[in-house]
């Protein structure tokens, strides 16, 4: 961490040592790699292996979709 | 508490940050959606420990910070090909600056020590305050504030200050990343 003296090259060092500057640079970037992930949104296989989990007696093991339980309306 | 249709909504809504946060912690695309995939099954098991009214997202970074960690145990980080593997999760190939700016990004995150690579990502990415992301470690919160000025001091070591040769990137790369401007 001794380095850090020398990141003072431009205005006043912040917190940990650091100019506003590189800190802001820092969490730009960290943000944008992150963010890109996010607006991929929710993917299929996540959305339908909640789904199935959700279905009366269902469980990723078993064929989920429609479970063993009669009172469901089907024949 | 069960299972109700608004709780699920709720983990759905979480999966795209829990996402984001598996590829940032493993730096490896599919390793990360299997991670994500077994902290939903591992959540929806034990749903009825979920306290309602609490931090569902907190709950679930928790869940799959573990899993990720017990799994680091195991086995090393597969490195080699994470750059390549994250870049063909981006839906717009970046230009070629951008490219090389993130890969250098990327690869100086991954120097991090994971204690530090976790708590910042949390903070500074995920956008937990600090009290959650200590909860999330199960560390004190000076420890998060520590390893987040700790992690922002050595990433800007590596990325941003002169006399870093020995891990940074060479002159024409820095050169590329400085003229890019922000």
């Amino acid at each position: 961490m001794k380095d850090l003296k020398q990141a003072s090259k431009s205005t006043t060092p912040g917190k940990g040592g650091l100019t506003p500057e590189i800190q802001s640079r820092i969490g730009h970037q960290l943000r944008a790699m992150y963010d890109d992930v996010v607006r991929q949104g929710v993917p299929d296989r996540f959305a339908e292996l909640i789904k199935k989990l959700d279905a009366p007696g269902g469980s990723p093991n078993e064929n989920g979709a429609g479970g063993s339980n009669d009172n469901t309306g089907r024949d | 508490m069960p299972l109700t249709n608004s709780l699920r909504d709720d983990i759905l809504a979480a999966v795209p940050s829990l996402r984001a946060f598996a590829i940032s912690l493993s730096g490896n695309a599919d390793r990360a959606d299997d991670l994500v995939q077994e902290t939903l099954l591992r959540a929806l098991a034990n749903i009825d420990s979920f306290q309602p009214g609490s931090n569902l997202p907190a709950w679930l970074f928790t869940i799959l910070r573990n899993l990720f960690r017990s799994d680091y145990r195991k086995r090393r980080r597969e490195v080699e090909d994470a750059e390549g593997n994250y870049a063909k999760t981006l839906k717009t190939q970046p230009s070629q600056n951008a490219h090389l700016e993130f890969e250098e990004f990327r690869s100086a995150l991954d120097k991090l020590p994971q204690d530090q690579r976790e708590a910042l990502i949390l903070v500074g990415a995920s956008g937990f305050s600090y009290e959650d992301a200590a909860s999330i470690c199960g560390c004190a919160v000076g420890t998060i504030k520590s390893r987040v000025n700790r992690a922002r001091s050595k990433l800007a070591a590596l990325l941003y200050v002169d006399g870093a040769e020995d891990f940074g990137p060479d002159e024409t790369v820095r050169a590329v990343i400085g003229g890019s401007g922000g």
